[in-house]
């Protein structure tokens, strides 16, 4: 897909996050618009997916034969299942049930309620990194030559988890792992700095036996390239890091530069607000 | 009283490592993670005879849990190992949400569980884990007496689709149940029968509850002594079957009261056919250093200590 209909898409889908939570009155629209652009070029445009014969989709949750994608700091849920709704998942009109009782759109991804897309549950932060690295693992065993990506967020760095499946990863040679760090300085206390300083992240990375790659996570150019050039640097026995530097709530002016949106849904004014600086591109649900 | 004998006491992770040993020669899609304790666990054949899958991952045992719930997806078998204390208390979240809520087929192998992990101390000798892992919806919780039943325990788990904890241990004990006995998940064994009391036993006390079922036996007192191998799912119907018969129960395990598996029986009971009821368990206490022999005589988990339970609850039932 080119860029430009990569930034459509985005647009979309962040309408998609902010109608989601205002919708229900709670859920986590801040990383959520910061992750937008990522998810967006990982699902239509970056990753592998497994189709059928009309080139949609199929949810098959072995991913044998596909790049899998492992979302670690659930709370960003919104993001995710709006691309999964839009990528042909499950129906756009779903998204409507996000968080509602009976619904299989969790506040946080989840198996139990078979979700199509979700291959893990997460919200308990600090655990998505070790499963990517099993799935990883088995492609190996498998000898299936696909990636698997996993997303976390920079206050999720502080979780001591992490830092085993850091030293687990290289260690055991998952060249065919990418991980992304939503590098947008904030968490629920704070800038990320004043609450638990991660230091250079990326440096720490490169300590563990990573290589790290940085990218402008808001710039549809950038993401598009760095993942590229992520991919191709797999299989080269060394596991790939991108520090992705976003903008938490990004592309509504009055949730950037803040944390005050990490869990924070609009009022109705709010919502209009926000709706006015995006583009409906594709069709609200 | 029927009398059971063996020719050899051996140790439960040790029918744990022969159990793995013959999955690696039988189910290629079998593999183990271990968290620095191999040796601890018995894993050296399997190693021995299928190194690509082996997978060590240090002492990181959080991440141990998370790459096992990851390595299901292209329906690999993971068995991940370490002692009972770092793979179930350690790592508790790791296994509530990325293996039990999220339906993973990871097989949770744990051995030096309870008081007999011996000097090491109560650092090391966990009593909560059956508690903590019979909580979680979905788990299975596993507890063989003996070697043999270890093995087939642990043969029995990877045909088994779900997540499991198989619970075993570091002394040497008696090796009497049959080497051909089938492990059936869910499903008590009856090792006496009887009229006068149920004894419910698991893992290591099981030998004690056939030990206490000679020293009642000399009093004229014929127990039903019944080996709940599978703590959940609980077999209920042996329960109440044997319970109906015998109109009171002992339970005995190694572990704490609070959460084990007389609390499991105690709620069978009171929902169903409440009788008299006692339980041969570590009362609300941490373990200490110690022989292994020393502390089940400390903590009196004992036959003697089974032995005096039955005779309180055989008193209560005639009141
Ligand atoms: C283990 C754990 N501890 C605490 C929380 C509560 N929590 C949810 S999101 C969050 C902040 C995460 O910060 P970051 O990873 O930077 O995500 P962002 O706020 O940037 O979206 C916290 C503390 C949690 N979900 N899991
Ligand atoms: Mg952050």
């Amino acid at each position: 897909m080119k860029t430009d209909e990569l930034k459509k898409v985005a647009s979309q889908v962040r309408r998609d996050i902010v109608r989601m939570v205002h919708g229900v009155a709670s859920g986590h629209p801040g990383g959520s618009l910061g992750c937008t652009d990522l998810l967006v070029s990982l699902y239509f445009q970056t990753m592998n997916l497994k189709t059928d014969d009309s080139d949609s989709v199929v949810f098959d949750m072995s991913g044998t034969g596909e790049d899998m994608f492992f979302l670690s700091n659930g709370h960003i849920s919104p993001v995710l299942y709006s691309v999964l709704a839009r990528r042909g998942y499950f129906p756009v009109s779903e998204l409507a049930t996000f968080r509602k009782l009976d619904s299989r759109l969790q506040g946080h991804p989840a198996t139990a309620e078979h979700l199509p897309g979700i291959r893990i549950a997460s919200g308990s932060l600090g655990q998505g990194l070790s499963a990517a690295a099993g799935a990883a693992y088995g492609k190996k065993i498998r000898k299936d030559n696909h990636r698997v990506y996993c997303l976390m967020g920079d206050g999720e760095q502080q979780e001591g988890q992490i830092w085993e499946a850091a030293a687990f990863i290289p260690h055991r040679k998952l060249d065919n792992l990418i991980a992304i760090i939503d590098f947008n300085g904030q968490q629920i206390d704070g800038p990320t700095d004043v609450v638990l300083n991660n230091r250079d992240l990326g440096a720490k990375y490169e300590a563990f036996g990573w290589k790290v790659l940085h990218m402008d996570g808001n710039d549809m150019d950038d993401v598009v390239t760095t993942l590229a050039k992520a991919h191709a640097a797999g299989g080269k026995g060394v596991p790939v890091c991108i520090i992705m530097k976003t903008e938490m709530g990004q592309g509504v002016d009055f949730m950037m530069h803040t944390h005050k949106w990490h869990g924070t849904a609009p009022n109705n004014e709010q919502l209009t607000a926000a709706l006015a600086q995006l583009d409906e591109t594709l069709g609200d649900y | 009283m029927k009398t059971y004998t063996f020719t050899e006491k051996k140790d439960t992770r040790s029918g744990f490592g022969a159990g793995m040993a013959e999955l690696g020669r039988t189910n290629p899609d079998v593999v183990a993670l271990c968290a620095d304790l191999v040796a601890s666990l018995k894993l050296d054949a399997f190693i021995k005879e299928n190194p690509e899958r082996f997978i060590q991952c240090g002492i990181a045992e959080a991440n141990m849990i998370g790459v096992a719930a990851g390595l299901t997806l292209s329906g690999l078998i993971p068995f991940a190992t370490t002692f009972a204390n770092f793979g179930s208390s350690r790592v508790y979240d790791q296994i509530r949400q990325a293996v039990a809520y999220s339906g993973k087929n990871v097989k949770i192998c744990v051995s030096h569980a309870g008081l007999t992990l011996g000097e090491d101390g109560a650092t090391h000798q966990i009593l909560e884990d059956i508690g903590m892992m019979k909580s979680l919806p979905g788990m299975t919780v596993i507890n063989p007496c003996d070697f043999n039943q270890t093995k087939a325990a642990t043969i029995a788990i990877a045909d088994y689709e779900g997540p499991v904890y198989l619970r075993f241990g570091r002394p040497v004990v008696p090796n009497f149940t049959p080497a051909d006995q089938v492990f059936e998940i869910g499903k008590a064994v009856v090792l006496n029968e009887g009229p006068d009391v149920s004894i419910f036993a698991t893992g290591h006390l099981v030998w004690q509850a056939l030990e206490a079922g000679k020293l009642l036996a000399e009093q004229g007192i014929e127990a039903e002594i019944i080996n709940i191998h599978t703590i959940k799912p609980l077999d209920k119907e042996a329960i109440l079957q044997s319970v109906r018969k015998t109109g009171c129960a002992v339970t005995a395990e190694e572990h704490q009261m609070n959460g084990g598996l007389g609390d499991s029986v105690a709620q069978v009971l009171s929902l169903n056919y409440p009788a008299p009821l006692d339980m041969v368990a570590v009362n609300d206490s941490f373990g200490e250093s110690g022989t292994p022999e020393q502390l089940m005589e400390k903590y009196g988990l004992t036959a003697a200590s089974i032995v005096a339970k039955v005779l309180s609850v055989i008193q209560r039932k005639n009141k």
